[in-house]
């Protein structure tokens, strides 16, 4: 007895609830008469519900703590973006000293040039400046990345960055001694948090300056 | 229930692991179900369900809310299982049969005096049999006959959890159902 493909092909369109009413009909005859047909379509129907008598299994008894267990640690990304989302004005704070302090010391690594505030009537000697016998200065004197030398009168502060105050100096063979004053105030930075300090304070003053003017 | 599955995952996202284990309690029962019925064997079952609720936590971002978290799920683990089934060796496991020896498995050579494992659950011969029949069929047709029969979805379902069109879900449940014919029509 020969199996009609074609009507195969129709039982797994029935089996899927894909069918029209008109297939479905024609299926149905041909199965009443055609044997091997209907043997197939109730081997199809029997295995299907053979299977569906299968037993529900449980998991495990502990499935979930041991899953629960074996669950990775809070991610540490999801904390901190917590955190940040918690505290805003903490992160704003943080992010701005970052900056700031990432700003201040490149800046600190990148001068390596000699820096004087003041030029006129002063000697700069490869990194030293020197302030000659005869003259005056009657303002405020910043040295960055050099040493100073005074022979002659400072009326203002000076500040000397990344450098020193040198009290002799050997130029063209002549000795050269700090025979000079400072009437100001003398401050030298030589180290990073000085420095630091320093940049911090000047940026106050300013603030305060800005403010009161 | 689906609502509240929601409201766990929302809270599973924003990193409360607490969250998790009530999803896990929910699905742990038909997940295990799934990974026996592709493995056939309860060790690797085990290890596969807990391998699928690991990965869905951890990858727990990158589950669209819009879709169902149970179709998701049953994607990770049967994808598991399908890998599982590719890598291992056919050898080796307690739950095979001795070759030559009709109904040992190498249980038997375990010198312990406990109940087996398999024993608590494979209550009846019938049971066992069908499971067997079922681990049998070649895995592409084996995971749509189960999802389809055994945990009753439907044929859009199957295709977004197999992650593929509705047309070869169609022509593999055909050719399944008749693997399956062939294996069960002389019982």
């Amino acid at each position: 007895m020969e199996i009609h493909k074609e009507k195969i092909i129709l039982m797994h369109q029935y089996l899927d609830g894909e069918i029209d009413k008109i297939k479905e009909m024609e299926l149905f005859t041909h199965i009443e008469k055609c044997e091997a047909c209907r043997n197939h379509f109730e081997e199809l129907t029997q295995s299907i519900s053979m299977i569906q008598s299968a037993e529900n299994i449980q998991a495990p008894s502990g499935f979930t703590n041991n899953v629960m267990r074996k669950l990775p640690k809070e991610k540490k990304r999801i904390k901190y973006k917590r955190w940040f989302q918690t505290h805003p004005i903490l992160t704003a704070a943080a992010i701005f000293f970052i900056l700031m302090l990432s700003g201040v010391f490149s800046q600190w690594n990148q001068d390596n040039e000699l820096v004087v505030s003041k030029q006129e009537d002063l000697i700069v000697q490869g990194d030293t400046v020197i302030v000659p016998e005869d003259v005056v200065v009657d303002e405020d004197l910043v040295i960055q990345n050099g040493d100073l030398l005074v022979m002659g009168v400072v009326d203002g502060d000076v500040t000397i960055i990344n450098g020193k105050l040198i009290n002799e100096k050997s130029i063209n063979g002549k000795l050269m001694a700090s025979a000079g004053e400072v009437n100001g105030e003398l401050q030298i930075v030589d180290r990073v948090f000085e420095w630091l300090w320093f940049q911090v304070k000047t940026l106050f003053k300013n603030v305060f300056a800005f403010s009161a003017g | 229930m689906e609502q509240l599955i929601r409201e766990k995952i929302k809270r599973v996202k924003k990193g409360d692991q607490a969250a998790y284990s009530m999803i896990v309690d929910f699905y742990q029962d038909r997940i295990y179900q799934h990974c026996f019925r592709m493995l056939g064997n309860k060790h690797e079952a085990e290890d596969i369900a807990q391998e699928a609720f690991i990965r869905a936590y951890i990858n727990i971002d990158s589950f669209d809310e819009n879709r169902k978290f149970s179709t998701w799920l049953y994607r990770i683990a049967t994808n598991l299982t399908i890998d599982r089934i590719r890598k291992r060796k056919p050898d080796y496991y307690l739950d095979a049969e001795i070759k030559g020896a009709e109904g040992l498995t190498m249980y038997s050579q375990l010198s312990s005096n406990d109940p087996l494992p398999s024993e608590e659950v494979e209550s009846s011969e019938l049971n066992h049999y069908i499971h067997q029949e079922i681990s049998e069929l070649p895995p592409k047709y084996r995971s749509i006959i189960i999802l389809r029969y055994l945990e009753e979805f439907s044929l859009q379902e199957i295709a977004s959890i197999l992650d593929i069109p509705i047309g070869t879900v169609k022509t593999r449940i055909h050719r399944g159902r008749e693997a399956l014919r062939k294996r069960l029509r002389h019982v």
